[in-house]
C-alpha cells in the first residue's frame, strides 16, 4: 500500500500517529502526479511549491497536537473553485490566465483545516459536459481504460481519485457532474442538497442547480469531507441555515427496516445489461441486509432532460456574460471598437459546447420565447420536485443507476449533443428537485469498466444516503479495486 | 423548422458571439434538434402550476449595512487585459 | 397647430447606505478609481450578491412617503445587456414585481394642486462609469471605473401626468425634498445622486391620445430639465407641423447647447431577457416590517408646513420656507422648544441665521456655529430686556464668528442694555439741549423729528439704552 493509495481516514491515522508526515504524503502525491498524470490529464495546474509550504504548515500543526480530519491531506480541486493566487481556468481558454484575488468558502474551509492543495483539476469547460471532452486543456482519460472518458464535468476530480493522484477531491454537480464521473471512475461522489454547501467562490454554470460535493475513495471519506465543507454561509444567499449533522457518527446506522424505493422510470429498456445486472445485485444485497424494497413512480422523469437544458442554459447564458474581456480573462487582439471586442473575445475564448449552451439559453430567454421555454421549464420543474416529494412520502431512499451505460469511448458521442445530454437522464432530476444523491461503486462491466449505483435522499437527508451507501460498501468492497495504472 | 439560420444569427448578436458560417450552420441544425426535443414539455398541462426558481424554499437573505472592505485597486486590476492608471481600459464605441 | 405636452419622469435616486446593495464596499463618492471594489461588484467569477437590508428599508420608506402600496413578495431579476460599465453583463433590478406601486404626490403649480401618479418604485444596482480620462497613452479608448457599480438605486417612475415643464419641475422638487427628508438620498444632482430621465410627447390640444415619446437622458439639474423639455417641445412641434412623425428613441441632453440629440445607432434594439436572479432569494415584507418603518417615518414637509400654520400660527410663507428642508425645520423646532415664541424664532431663523449662512459660502444649517440652544439663549436675553433687538444682532454676529455664548459676549463687550431711568434721562436732556432747532420743529408740529431724537439718544448710549424707556422719557420731556 503506497501513501497515495490511502483514504483520508487512513492517512489521517498515520499522520496522527506520526508514522508519516504531511510533507512525505504530499511529496508522494506530487511524484505520483508526475509519474502518471501525463496519461490521464486530470490536472490543469499542479502547485508543488505551494503544496509543500502547506504541508510543512500542516506538520507544524500536527506536531503541536492540533490535527483536524483534513490536516495534512493532499487534495485536488476541480478548476471551477476560485483559489487565491492560483490560476483558476474553469477548463476554458477565456480564463486561461486568470489568477483570482480571493478564496471561495469551500476552499477556505479546507484550508482552515490545514488540507494541502496539490493542484487544480481538469473539467468540462464551465462544467458543461458529461465526458470531459469540452475542456480547453484536453480530454481527461479514464484510468480504468484510457480510451474511455471519465465522465464529466468533474472528470478530472474523479480520474484523480481512480489514478490515485489525490487523496480526495472536490467537484461540482449541476446535472450529474459529480455522480456520473464518480460512477465511471469507481469512486464515491456526493451531490448534496441545494443550499447545503456554499457556492461562494465556485464559478457558476447554472446557479439554481449547481452544488459542491466531495469525490473520495470510500464512503467514510465522503462523510468526512462533506462534513468539512457543509454549512451555512452568509456570503451565499441560497445557502441554508440548517445544522450540519455528524455524518461520520451516523455511518453505521445500517439499513434494517429502511424503505428503499425503485423508481420504475429508471429501470427501462435500453439499460445496459451490465448496469442492469449490477442494479439487480445491489437490490438483492439490500434485501438481504433487511431493507424493504418497493417500486415507486417518478412520472415526470422523461421531461427532466428537456427541463434541465432550458433552465441550465438560460442561467448559463447570463452567468457567462461577465466574460467580456474587460476586467479579467482573454481579450481578442486586433479589435476595432467595443462591439468587436465582445464578439471576438467571446468567440475565441469559449469552446463550442459552451457557445451552444449560451446560444440555447439566450434564445430561451429572448423576447417572445421566455414564457414558452423558460417559464414552462420552471413549471415542469415544480412537477418533477413534486414527484420526489410524493415518493419520499412512501420511502426513505431511492435506488437507481447513475448512467444507462458504463463509460463510453472518447469521441463517441461528440457529434450528437442531444445523445450526450440524454445520458444524464438519471442524475438530472436530482438537481432539478434540489435534493441529494450519492454515487458508489457497484461493480464492473464484462469489459472491466466501472458501474455506479445512485442513492437519492430527501432534502438534507445526506446522513441517510451515506449510511445506506456505507452498508453496501462494507458488504461489497468494490471500492478497494484499483485502476490498472 | 423550430429555428432559422437568421434567428440563430440574431441570438449570436444578442449573446455577443461572433460565429463563423460553419458554426452558424452547425448550431442551426443542433439547436433545431434540441428545440424539437424540448417541445415534449408542451405535452404537459402546466396551467396553475407555480414555477420553481429555487428547489429549496428560501427567503430574506440579508446582510447588514456594514462595510467589509474592498480588495484594493491593484487586486482589482491585476487580471485586466488592458489598464490605464487606476482604470480598466476598453476600446471606444464604434457605431 | 397647438400642442399639449405630456411628461412622465423616471428618477434614479442613489441611496445613502454605507455600503453597496450587494456587497460590503463603501459607496463614498470621489475616491480613486476602482478603489471601492471587491469580487462581487467587479463581477469576478464565483462571487455572489447578498442584499443589503437597509436598501429594502429605504425603499419601503420611499413607498410610504409617496402613498404607494408595498409589495409583499419581492423578486430580483437580471436585466441582461453588455456594456463595459456593467461588470456582470447584467444589472440586478426588479421587473414585474417592484417593491412599491400605485402611489402619488400632490404638487402645487400657480396656486393649484395637482396629483401626479407614481407607477412604481423599484430597487436596483447602479452601473460603474465609463469615462474618457485625460491620460495621453489612452487616446480614443475609454476608461472604466467601477466604484459606483453596485451602488443602491431606487428608480421612481411617474405616470405621464405632467402637462408643462413647470409641473415637471414642481414634481421633481417635491420628490427631491421627500427623499432628502427621508434621509435616504443626499439629493446631490451634480454628483449624480438624483438623476432624471424625462419621457416627453406631444398631442394636439384637446386630444386624449398620447403621441410618440422621446426619452431624454443625462439631465442633472432642475434648470436643465426645463431646458431639455422646452427644447423637446419645440423640436417635436416642428416635426409634427411639417407633417412628420416623432420617432420613439432615447435622446441625450447636451447642457452646453441646451439641445437634445438622438442616441440612435449607439443602442442596438434591446432584448434585456429579464429572468429571476437565481443567486438571490425572494424578499418577503411582512405587515409588521411595514408598520415599523411607518412608525419611524419623519414628519414630511407637507404635514410639517400645515402644522406650523395651525399649531404655531406661522404665516404660510414662513411655514413653507422653514419646512423646505428637514435640517432647517429641525433647527427651527429645536429653537422653538427652548424659546417658545414661534414667530420671533421664525424671523431670526429666516433672517439673521439664513443671512449669516448664506454669506458664509452657503454653509449648511447643520454646521451653524450658533446652535439652536445658543440662539434660544440670545432670544431670552432680548426678551428679558438685557439687550435690545439691535444689540442682539451684533451679539449674533459675534456668536456666529466665535461660537461663544451670548451672555459672555454681552458681558465681555459691555453690551447690557441700560434701563436705568436716571442715566437715560441725562442723555435725553443732553440731546435736547444740543438740538434746540429740532426741538422747536417738533413742538411746531413736525412729529417726524421724533425719530431723530431717538437715534441720537441711542447713539449716545452706544445702542444700549432701552428703547422703550428712551421713548417714554423723550415724549415726556418734549411735551413738557
Amino acid at each position: 500500500m503506497e501513501i497515495f493509495d490511502l483514504t483520508i481516514h487512513e492517512l489521517h491515522d498515520k499522520l496522527k500517529a506520526k508514522e508519516v508526515s504531511s510533507v512525505e504524503a504530499t511529496r508522494a502525491m506530487l511524484d505520483r502526479i508526475e509519474a502518471v498524470d501525463s496519461q490521464v490529464n486530470a490536472y490543469i495546474t499542479v502547485t508543488p511549491e505551494q503544496a509543500l509550504v502547506e504541508a510543512e504548515a500542516a506538520d507544524r500543526r500536527i506536531a503541536a497536537g492540533d490535527i483536524a480530519p483534513l490536516t495534512g491531506i493532499p487534495m485536488g480541486l476541480k478548476d471551477i473553485f476560485i483559489t487565491k493566487g492560483v490560476r483558476t481556468t474553469c477548463g476554458s481558454r477565456i480564463l486561461e490566465n486568470f489568477v483570482p484575488p480571493y478564496d471561495g468558502t469551500a476552499v477556505a474551509k479546507l484550508k482552515e483545516q490545514g488540507a494541502v492543495i496539490v493542484g487544480k483539476l481538469n473539467q468540462d469547460e464551465f462544467a458543461m459536459g458529461s465526458s470531459n471532452e469540452s475542456s480547453y486543456f484536453g480530454p481527461v482519460k479514464n484510468p480504468w481504460n484510457l480510451e474511455c472518458t471519465p465522465g464529466g464535468s468533474s472528470g478530472g476530480s474523479a480520474a484523480a481519485i481512480a489514478a490515485r493522484t489525490a487523496t480526495a477531491t472536490l467537484g461540482t454537480d449541476t446535472g450529474g457532474s459529480i455522480r456520473q464521473p464518480a460512477s465511471h471512475c469507481s469512486c464515491v461522489g456526493v451531490k448534496p442538497t441545494y443550499g447545503r454547501v456554499s457556492r461562494y467562490g465556485v464559478i457558476a454554470y447554472a446557479s439554481s442547480l449547481d452544488q459542491v460535493g466531495p469525490l473520495t475513495r470510500d464512503v467514510t471519506d465522503a462523510a468526512i469531507l462533506l462534513g468539512a465543507i457543509a454549512g451555512y454561509d452568509p456570503k451565499d444567499s441560497t445557502s441554508v441555515n440548517t445544522p450540519v449533522p455528524d455524518y461520520l457518527a451516523g455511518l453505521k446506522t445500517g439499513v434494517k427496516g429502511l424503505k428503499i424505493g425503485l423508481p420504475k422510470q429508471y429501470f427501462i429498456e435500453g439499460l445496459d445489461p451490465d448496469v442492469k445486472r449490477a442494479m439487480e445485485e445491489a437490490i438483492a444485497l439490500y434485501k438481504s441486509l433487511g431493507a424493504e424494497l418497493r417500486e415507486v413512480s417518478l412520472p415526470h422523469t422523461e421531461y427532466a432532460v428537456a427541463t434541465y437544458y432550458l433552465i441550465a442554459t438560460a442561467e448559463a447564458s447570463s452567468n457567462l456574460a461577465r466574460y467580456d474581456g474587460v476586467r479579467f480573462g482573454h481579450r481578442a487582439d486586433e479589435i476595432r471598437g467595443l462591439k468587436e471586442m465582445y464578439a471576438k473575445t467571446r468567440a475565441e475564448g469559449f469552446g463550442s459546447e459552451v457557445k451552444r449552451r449560451i446560444m440555447l439559453g439566450t434564445y430561451a430567454l429572448s423576447s417572445g420565447y421566455y414564457d414558452a421555454y423558460y417559464v414552462k421549464a420552471q413549471k415542469v420543474r415544480t412537477l418533477i420536485m413534486q414527484d420526489f416529494l410524493n415518493a419520499f412520502n412512501e420511502v426513505d431512499v431511492l435506488l437507481t443507476p447513475i448512467a444507462p451505460t458504463p463509460p463510453f469511448k472518447i469521441g463517441e458521442k461528440l457529434a450528437d449533443p442531444l445523445q450526450m445530454y440524454l445520458s444524464d437522464i438519471f442524475t438530472i432530476p436530482v438537481n432539478l428537485a434540489g435534493t441529494c444523491g450519492i454515487s458508489i461503486p457497484a461493480g464492473f462491466s464484462a469489459a472491466g469498466l466501472p458501474i455506479g449505483l445512485q442513492l437519492i435522499g430527501k432534502p438534507f437527508g445526506e446522513a441517510t444516503i451515506l449510511s445506506t451507501a456505507y452498508a453496501f460498501e462494507q458488504e461489497t468492497q468494490w471500492h478497494l479495486k484499483k485502476a490498472p495504472l | 423548422m423550430k429555428i432559422t439560420r437568421a434567428e440563430v444569427e440574431h441570438v449570436a448578436r444578442l449573446a455577443r458571439l461572433e460565429l463563423t458560417d460553419a458554426e452558424l450552420d452547425t448550431f442551426t441544425g443542433q439547436m433545431d434538434g434540441i428545440l424539437a426535443y424540448v417541445e415534449k414539455l408542451n405535452a404537459l398541462d402546466t396551467d396553475g402550476i407555480v414555477p420553481t426558481s429555487h428547489a429549496v424554499p428560501m427567503e430574506n437573505a440579508f446582510r447588514a449595512d456594514e462595510p467589509t472592505g474592498s480588495i484594493g485597486v491593484e487586486n482589482a486590476l491585476a487580471n485586466a487585459p488592458q489598464r490605464a492608471e487606476s482604470f480598466f481600459r476598453v476600446p471606444k464605441v464604434i457605431e | 397647430m397647438k400642442y399639449q405636452v405630456v411628461i412622465g419622469l423616471e428618477v434614479h435616486t442613489q441611496l445613502t447606505t454605507n455600503t453597496k446593495i450587494f456587497c460590503g464596499c463603501s459607496t463614498k463618492f470621489g475616491s480613486e478609481p476602482n478603489s471601492q471594489t471587491c469580487p462581487v461588484c467587479l463581477g469576478f467569477p464565483g462571487a455572489l450578491p447578498v442584499l443589503n437590508r437597509q436598501v429594502v428599508e429605504y425603499a419601503i420608506r420611499a413607498g410610504l412617503a409617496t402613498n404607494c402600496s408595498i409589495t409583499q413578495r419581492n423578486v430580483f431579476a437580471r436585466k441582461n445587456y453588455f456594456y463595459p460599465d456593467l461588470p456582470k453583463g447584467y444589472q440586478i433590478s426588479q421587473f414585474d414585481l417592484p417593491i412599491c406601486q400605485h402611489g402619488h404626490l400632490d404638487i402645487e403649480v400657480e396656486g393649484e394642486t395637482k396629483r401626479i401618479g407614481i407607477t412604481r418604485i423599484h430597487m436596483e444596482e447602479d452601473a460603474g462609469k465609463l469615462v474618457h480620462a485625460d491620460i495621453s497613452e489612452v487616446g480614443d479608448d475609454s476608461c472604466v471605473d467601477l466604484n459606483r457599480a453596485c451602488t443602491p438605486l431606487l428608480e421612481i417612475v411617474s405616470e405621464p401626468d405632467m402637462r408643462s415643464p413647470d409641473e415637471a419641475i414642481a414634481y421633481l422638487k417635491k420628490l427631491h425634498q421627500i427623499v432628502m427628508y427621508l434621509g435616504i438620498c443626499d439629493g446631490n444632482l451634480e454628483e449624480g445622486s438624483f438623476r432624471c430621465d424625462a419621457n416627453v410627447s406631444l398631442m394636439p390640444v384637446g386630444s386624449t391620445v398620447f403621441g410618440t415619446r422621446a426619452e431624454l437622458k443625462n439631465i442633472n439639474s432642475f434648470k436643465f430639465i426645463k431646458q431639455a423639455i422646452e427644447y423637446e417641445i419645440e423640436r417635436q412641434a416642428e416635426i409634427l407641423d411639417d407633417g412628420g412623425k416623432v420617432i420613439q428613441e432615447t435622446r441625450l441632453f447636451d447642457p452646453n447647447t441646451g439641445t437634445t440629440r438622438s442616441m440612435r445607432g449607439k443602442e442596438e434594439a434591446h432584448d434585456y431577457r429579464y429572468f429571476p436572479d437565481p443567486d438571490l432569494v425572494p424578499v418577503l415584507i411582512a405587515d409588521q416590517w411595514i408598520e415599523d418603518v411607518r412608525a419611524e417615518l419623519p414628519e414630511l414637509p407637507e404635514a410639517k408646513r400645515a402644522r406650523y400654520v395651525t399649531e404655531l400660527g406661522l404665516p404660510e410663507y414662513d411655514a413653507e420656507v422653514l419646512a423646505s428642508s428637514r435640517e432647517l425645520a429641525q433647527y427651527y423646532e429645536e429653537t422653538v422648544a427652548l424659546f417658545p415664541q414661534a414667530k420671533i424664532v421664525s424671523n431670526w431663523v429666516m433672517g439673521e441665521v439664513a443671512r449669516a449662512l448664506n454669506d458664509d459660502n452657503n454653509r449648511s444649517i447643520t454646521d451653524c456655529p450658533v446652535t439652536p440652544a445658543l440662539l434660544a439663549d440670545l432670544l431670552k436675553l432680548m426678551e428679558k430686556g438685557t439687550i435690545s433687538g439691535k444689540i442682539a444682532k451684533t451679539v449674533f454676529d459675534e456668536m456666529y464668528k466665535t461660537g461663544k455664548a451670548p451672555e459672555r459676549i454681552v458681558e465681555e463687550k459691555g453690551l447690557v442694555q441700560v434701563s436705568d431711568t436716571g442715566a437715560i434721562e441725562a442723555m435725553v436732556d443732553e440731546v435736547l439741549n444740543n438740538n434746540p432747532g429740532q426741538v422747536e420743529q417738533y413742538r411746531g408740529g413736525k412729529e417726524t423729528v421724533f425719530g431723530f431724537f431717538v437715534g441720537q439718544v441711542m447713539r449716545a448710549s452706544k445702542g444700549k439704552a432701552n428703547p422703550a424707556v428712551v421713548n417714554e422719557l423723550l415724549l415726556k420731556k418734549l411735551k413738557a
